[in-house]
């Protein structure tokens, strides 16, 4: 039977490959847009497990402010908080190449006045190495130049491509931010499970600021790459109308050539069912090797190629695009609904119409 | 020559795209044990500095730092102003976030 159905579909080689190359397609990008989300979204977990546990931000109509160092002592005297500490960071756009940077001061790593490190983006975008210089216009306007020290690992492009870490002093002149201020506060409690309480707290302490929570910083990073919205949505929706198009060719009905042949057939001495069987394996045939070739050009593209199609997509206006491999984890639950969802109803679609020739008179079926 | 029938060589190319398959299915279990090291390390360089954000979307603040953004931010720029970026369409607020 199955040479017999592959014979039949290379009777019609030209229209069978096109429709091979167009399935593959089709789940080459739902399957790559899987891989990809995925692998991101697990990497986010991990990477991201140890960020801040509580951020306080001051909110002034509805905007983020600079939040006075006085309110650490306040934060201090609620029961639970371990530490507070001010934050320090902020955006620079470089008007030399059109690049926005995320410039921040370490708590742990004193740089030496007038030095800084910056991220393999910048450092390729300003063709900036160690011991070279770059200039930074201040919030007066003055000139201030730095010393490149050092770079960020090729390896931690995904967290440090855009960003310069400066000295405390450096940052404060070059933005105009004064001692009593901080751009937030981030605390560590003692007890993880009380971080919605103490929160509770801050904002009842200290009504003009926000608290953002580590978990809520992990959630972000689900909802971006949410199959309900963001990047999969958007790239999802054209191979979904591409593939509904391509079943509801298929289901509306057979060529006048196939009508023939399955009337031949019948009238042969074949079965309702051995017609059936033999369009059912036409439709394995097509749609399973294409699902194979899909999801195994999927895997290279994004695991290999750094999904390099998305590129362009995510990067938008943006000047700097981190450099990074995805690392291949697999969620093979949502391979196994991306087979069922593409096969299925792709064969359903093929034996329609192939039941309704099938059942109808051989006779009128041939003319 | 030994012509062989269709449905073997049919049969071949599903059997090399599952071993093919089972290769990169390695192929991942190699890279995610070998890539560890780097995640680990990128765990340690966010807790050294604060980080809060991957450095995906660098064309807006509120791109860059989705977790640290305003809900105002992505209609600063005047009264009524649409939001304009193409990854701020890409991305929403996140999920819970206050305004």
């Amino acid at each position: 039977m199955l040479d017999f159905t592959l014979s039949s579909l290379l009777r019609r080689k030209g229209k069978n490959i096109a429709l091979f190359l167009v399935y593959t397609l089709i789940v080459f990008m739902p399957a790559s847009i899987l891989f990809f989300t995925y692998s991101l979204k697990r990497e986010a977990e991990i990477i991201l497990r140890d960020t801040p546990e509580i951020i306080v931000q001051r909110m002034i109509a509805g905007r983020h402010e600079l939040i006075p160092t006085g309110y650490i002592d306040k934060i201090k005297e609620i029961r639970g908080v371990d530490q507070v500490r001010a934050r320090l960071w902020g955006y620079y756009y470089d008007p030399v190449v059109g690049a926005n940077y995320t410039l921040l001061v370490s708590k742990n790593t004193a740089l030496p006045a007038g030095t800084i490190t910056i991220g393999k983006g910048i450092a390729q975008a300003r063709l900036a190495f160690p011991g070279d210089t770059l200039e930074f216009r201040a919030y007066d306007g003055v000139i201030l130049e730095f010393k490149v020290k050092d770079l960020f690992s090729s390896e931690s492009a995904l967290i440090t491509s855009d960003v310069i870490m400066i000295g405390e002093d450096d940052f404060r002149r070059l933005f105009g931010v004064i001692k009593e201020q901080a751009t937030d506060l981030v605390l560590q409690v003692k007890n993880p499970k009380e971080l919605s309480t103490i929160a509770l707290k801050i904002a009842e302490a200290l009504p003009d600021t926000r608290q953002i929570l580590r978990e809520e910083i992990l959630r972000t990073y689900e909802a971006v790459f949410n199959w309900r919205g963001g990047i999969l949505l958007a790239l999802l929706a054209g191979a979904l109308l591409a593939f509904l198009i391509l079943a509801w060719d298929k289901a509306s009905g057979l060529s006048s050539e196939e009508k023939r042949e399955i009337g031949i057939l019948k009238a042969l001495g074949w079965e309702t069912s051995d017609i059936l069987l033999l369009k059912f394996w036409e439709g394995i045939v097509i749609s399973f090797s294409s699902f194979l070739s899909g999801i195994v050009l999927a895997y290279l593209h994004v695991f290999m190629g750094s999904a390099v199609l998305f590129s362009p997509v995510i990067k938008g206006w943006s000047v700097l695009y981190p450099n990074f491999k995805p690392v291949p984890f697999i969620d093979f639950s949502l391979v196994s609904a991306l087979f069922f969802l593409s096969v299925v109803p792709y064969i359903v679609a093929t034996l329609i119409p192939s039941w309704r020739a099938a059942t109808a008179d051989p006779d009128s079926v041939m003319r | 020559m030994i012509s062989m029938r269709k449905s073997s060589l049919f049969l071949i190319f599903v059997l090399l795209d599952l071993v093919l398959m089972g290769f990169l299915g390695l192929h991942a279990a190699y890279r995610q044990k070998n890539d560890l090291i780097f995640l680990e390390a990128k765990s340690a360089l966010v807790r050294q500095l604060d980080l809060t954000d991957l450095c995906l979307f660098t064309e807006a603040s509120y791109t860059r730092n989705p977790s640290q953004a305003d809900r105002h931010t992505p209609f600063q720029d005047s009264p009524f102003s649409l939001e304009h970026f193409p990854s701020g369409s890409l991305i929403g607020p996140p999920p819970g976030s206050k305004p």
